[in-house]
């Protein structure tokens, strides 16, 4: 039997919408079920109390200071390399070897599992350097993760301004530097900023490489390079190993309210960029 | 010209990523003020964790940092200095040469679902089903249903003790078996599976799983205590060389009766005498 | 002055630059120098096609690893692929404005959800219901394979997506302008036309299904086992390297780090094939 057009026009029409209305039931069911479970656990004591005895009592604010920590570190070291990185490639060259390797590289190593990261931070910050379990290596651990694709996002921000903006400006006989502090920087900067939010949403987010480089003590750090553990790790080791569900949810919640936020923002941020640009 | 251009730049680039390095590894030497960080066996880690906890509050401004990681990685932190002390829950190896005290006993626990029938195994039997040669319960006396082995990762200090007490030195366990790398993740599968096997420390059972009696003999404490359960192992707190300052205070505190008491409460057997 | 600023910031991008690329060479490096030396000890065909994992006794074989992680990659593929296409058509060609404006940051999030958090919903209901309904552990091949399917719809969809966006109107006006039905137009020639952006987003999300960890841990119960069937339980690489690295030293660690190198080459093949793909249009 052979579907007439209107037929087969009318199944695949059924089945796309049911792919997309089955993902974005997933994503409510997963959502929903976490904020359900978890919001109630929020109160300002969960908040403000560091946990105890392994998690199962107290709250989890020792793992939100490691966690903005780690991140802030991170996100402070790749800022100047990702982002001088992108205008370097954007603006200096001209597809030569430099650029192409350049390019080449991050766009690989943006692939590479979080866990190879980890093993890196591990025997070279940890260990090789010396600096232990610590804010400081899971930080730089995590810079390097995310390196190649804050150049990567920043480079098509840059990218992605105008050519004539350039040009009207050389032609007003400003230098190049002026013309990059001026006018490419300003204009590439939501875009950028976008960039950066999403890498911001990644650190948080990520558990395989934090672990290995920044630890899992729980105690309040005091420096940075006391050893953490942060909200996503703090959530693992609750759920894996079965030590406080209720405290597990709260954790994971507060994580997905977290990662809602920098998402909306984020959003707000590209939206700006996309209607500036037009 | 544009060849020196090149040279200066790649070596202002030279320079930067040097300073980098030396500020790197200067601020190395920062490290360690007035925190014990202590790595290793997380069988050990949540005692010590509740023992760091009571530690830091009689002694406000210090802090001891605890890390999971398992037995040899706590082992080889020690070792190379990445951790004041080390927690290990085998004996140390012989090429392990460090400093070592023993903390307390901790009886292992072969635990089933609460489902599940069979109560009593004999070591042979548990040892036939980690070697994969008894695959189902009925060949245990309980209802047909095949048999998921589940097991600690390799470098677990939980599964070496259980290799060196149960498996011997002829049989292995399954590579089969399912795997995971903690005692709570092995508790949370069998607390969930009902034709599932796992052993985990005595202090962590509760009332989602079954501890089956071993050769007829009970898991619990007095009986570890009075030698008539075999599978236990010794806690261990290791050093590169014997501590001193705040290290050597709270392994003091860990051995006070005070310490004891607190291991006691939280079901691990502490060692007799003073 | 303004010309000695002009040389300052020209070369401290080009610092920055090159401190960027030393840094990731380094990463590259390291892993290498630490794994390669057991790879030659114990010879590279034994390492990968070894059939025994037992550090302890000095047995590195990665074969089951290997044959985890591409069971496991290629159930999610078959999960996730379809599903992600079709969901990427949808957004380019039928949702309403309003439904997609809602869809896209949705899809976002989804990718921005820790894969922790993936791996306890698994835990908590693919794993019961794969037990309950196909029988064995529950931690499985298939229970991975859904897993993952899950989280790499988020790369599939929004790469398949841009390049279906990116084809040229007259495509579509054409076909339509033939007397095709709305379907036949997508599946004939906007769908063909888009082929290599979509192959690359089916190879990145494959690549992200073989470098994804922590959620797999929680669900695919790490035997190192060759499986005889989808509802064994499986290690992957990665998995190997997460749940062995704390605990490992010496060969053992050296061992995990060479376990990365596999991981690192077979990355690196596909998204250089992905690269290769994209650019070839």
């Amino acid at each position: 039997m052979k579907l007439t057009p209107a037929q087969s026009e009318r199944i695949a029409k059924t089945m796309i919408w049911a792919a997309a209305l089955l993902v974005i039931g997933l994503l409510l069911f997963i959502m929903v079920y976490i904020l359900v479970k978890g919001l109630p656990v929020l109160s300002l004591q969960f908040l403000t109390d560091i946990p105890r005895s392994m998690g199962r009592a107290g709250g989890i604010a020792s793992t939100i200071v490691g966690t903005f920590m780690v991140t802030a570190l991170a996100i402070a070291i790749v800022i100047p390399f990702g982002i001088g990185t992108a205008f370097y490639l954007a603006e200096y060259t001209k597809g030569n070897i430099v650029t192409r390797i350049i390019r080449f590289s991050a766009e690989s190593l943006a692939g590479i599992p979080s866990i190879v990261y980890g093993l890196f931070g591990f025997i070279f910050f940890v260990i090789y350097l010396g600096l232990g379990w610590s804010i400081i290596s899971g930080g730089l651990t995590l810079a390097f993760m995310i390196l190649p694709t804050v150049i990567r996002t920043s480079e098509e921000a840059i990218l992605a301004v105008p050519h004539i903006y350039r040009e009207v400006s050389f032609s007003l006989s400003a230098t190049k530097w002026q013309t990059i502090s001026k006018v490419v920087f300003p204009s590439a900067l939501l875009g950028i900023v976008n960039g950066v939010l999403l890498s911001v949403g990644r650190c948080v987010a990520e558990t395989a490489a934090v672990i290995l480089t920044a630890g899992s003590s729980y105690g309040m750090p005091t420096s940075v390079f006391s050893p953490t553990r942060t909200m996503a790790v703090h959530f693992y080791l609750l759920a894996s190993e079965g030590i406080s569900m209720e405290n597990a949810y709260g954790t994971a919640a507060l994580l997905i309210v977290l990662i809602l936020l920098i998402n909306v923002v984020a959003n707000a941020f590209v939206n700006r960029f996309i209607a500036k640009g037009r | 010209m544009t060849a020196c251009k090149h040279k200066k730049m790649t070596l202002a680039a030279v320079a930067l990523v040097l300073a980098l390095s030396v500020c790197l590894t200067a601020s190395c030497s920062g490290r360690s003020d007035s925190g014990v960080v202590v790595a290793g066996s997380t069988s050990v880690q949540p005692y010590i964790e509740l023992l760091a906890e009571e530690f830091a509050i009689q002694h406000p401004g210090n802090s001891v940092d605890v890390q999971g990681g398992g037995s040899s990685a706590g082992i080889t932190a020690a070792e190379t200095g990445a951790a004041d002390l080390g927690m290990s829950s085998r004996d140390l190896k012989e090429d392990e040469r460090l400093w070592s005290v023993v903390i307390a006993k901790d009886g292992l626990a072969v635990i089933v679902n609460p489902k599940n029938p069979v109560s009593d195994l004999s070591l042979e039997q548990v040892c036939g089903i980690y070697a994969a040669e008894i695959t189902n319960w009925s060949q245990l006396g309980g209802t047909p249903a095949k048999i998921h082995v589940i097991a600690r990762e390799e470098g677990s200090g939980t599964r070496s003790a259980f290799e060196d007490l149960v498996m011997g030195d002829s049989f292995r366990i399954t590579p089969k078996a399912i795997v995971q790398n903690s005692n709570g993740a092995v508790r949370q599968i069998v607390a969930g599976d009902p034709d599932s096997v796992g052993f985990i420390s005595l202090g962590l059972v509760d009332q989602t799983v079954k501890a089956v009696k071993l050769n007829g003999v009970a898991a619990v404490r007095e009986n570890v205590l009075e030698g008539n359960y075999s599978l236990y192992r010794p806690f261990l707190l290791v050093a590169k060389a014997k501590p001193e300052g705040l290290s050597m205070q709270f392994i003091d505190f860990v051995l006070s009766p005070e310490g004891k008491k607190l291991m006691m409460d939280e079901g691990l057997i502490p060692l007799q005498g003073d | 002055m303004k010309k000695f600023k002009e040389r300052l910031s020209g070369r401290i991008f080009f610092t920055l630059a090159l401190s960027s690329i030393s840094a990731l060479a380094l990463i590259t490096v390291f892993i290498i120098s630490q794994g390669a030396p057991l790879i030659a000890e114990v010879g590279i065909i034994k390492f990968i096609f070894g059939m025994e994992w037992a550090p302890s006794r000095g047995e590195f074989g990665i074969f089951p690893m290997i044959i985890g992680s591409v069971t496991v990659t290629l159930g999610a593929a078959v999960i996730g692929v379809p599903v992600g296409i079709c969901c990427s058509v949808f957004l380019a060609e039928f949702a309403p404005p309003a439904m997609s404006n809602l869809f896209r940051p949705a899809i976002q999030l989804l990718a921005g959800i820790p894969s922790v958090v993936y791996g306890f919903w698994g835990l908590l209901f693919v794993v019961p219901a794969v037990r309950n309904l196909f029988g064995g552990p529950g931690l499985s091949i298939l229970t991975g394979s859904i897993i993952l399917g899950i989280m790499i719809l988020p790369t599939v969809i929004s790469i398949s997506e841009v390049s279906i966006l990116a084809l040229p109107r007259q495509y579509k006006e054409g076909a339509l302008a033939l007397g095709m039905t709305h379907w036949q137009t997508i599946y004939a020639v906007m769908l063909p036309a888009a082929k290599s952006g979509i192959v690359a987003a089916v190879i990145l999300g494959i690549g992200r299904a073989v470098g994804e960890t922590m959620a797999v841990i929680m669900v695919l119960g790490n035997a190192v086992a060759v499986p005889e069937s989808i509802l064994d339980p499986v290690r992957t690489l990665t998995t190997n390297i997460g749940i062995e690295m704390g605990y490992a030293s010496g060969e053992h660690q050296q061992a995990l780090f060479a376990t990365g190198i596999v991981l690192f080459v077979a990355i690196m093949i596909l998204n250089s094939f992905a690269q290769y793909v994209t650019r070839r249009k």
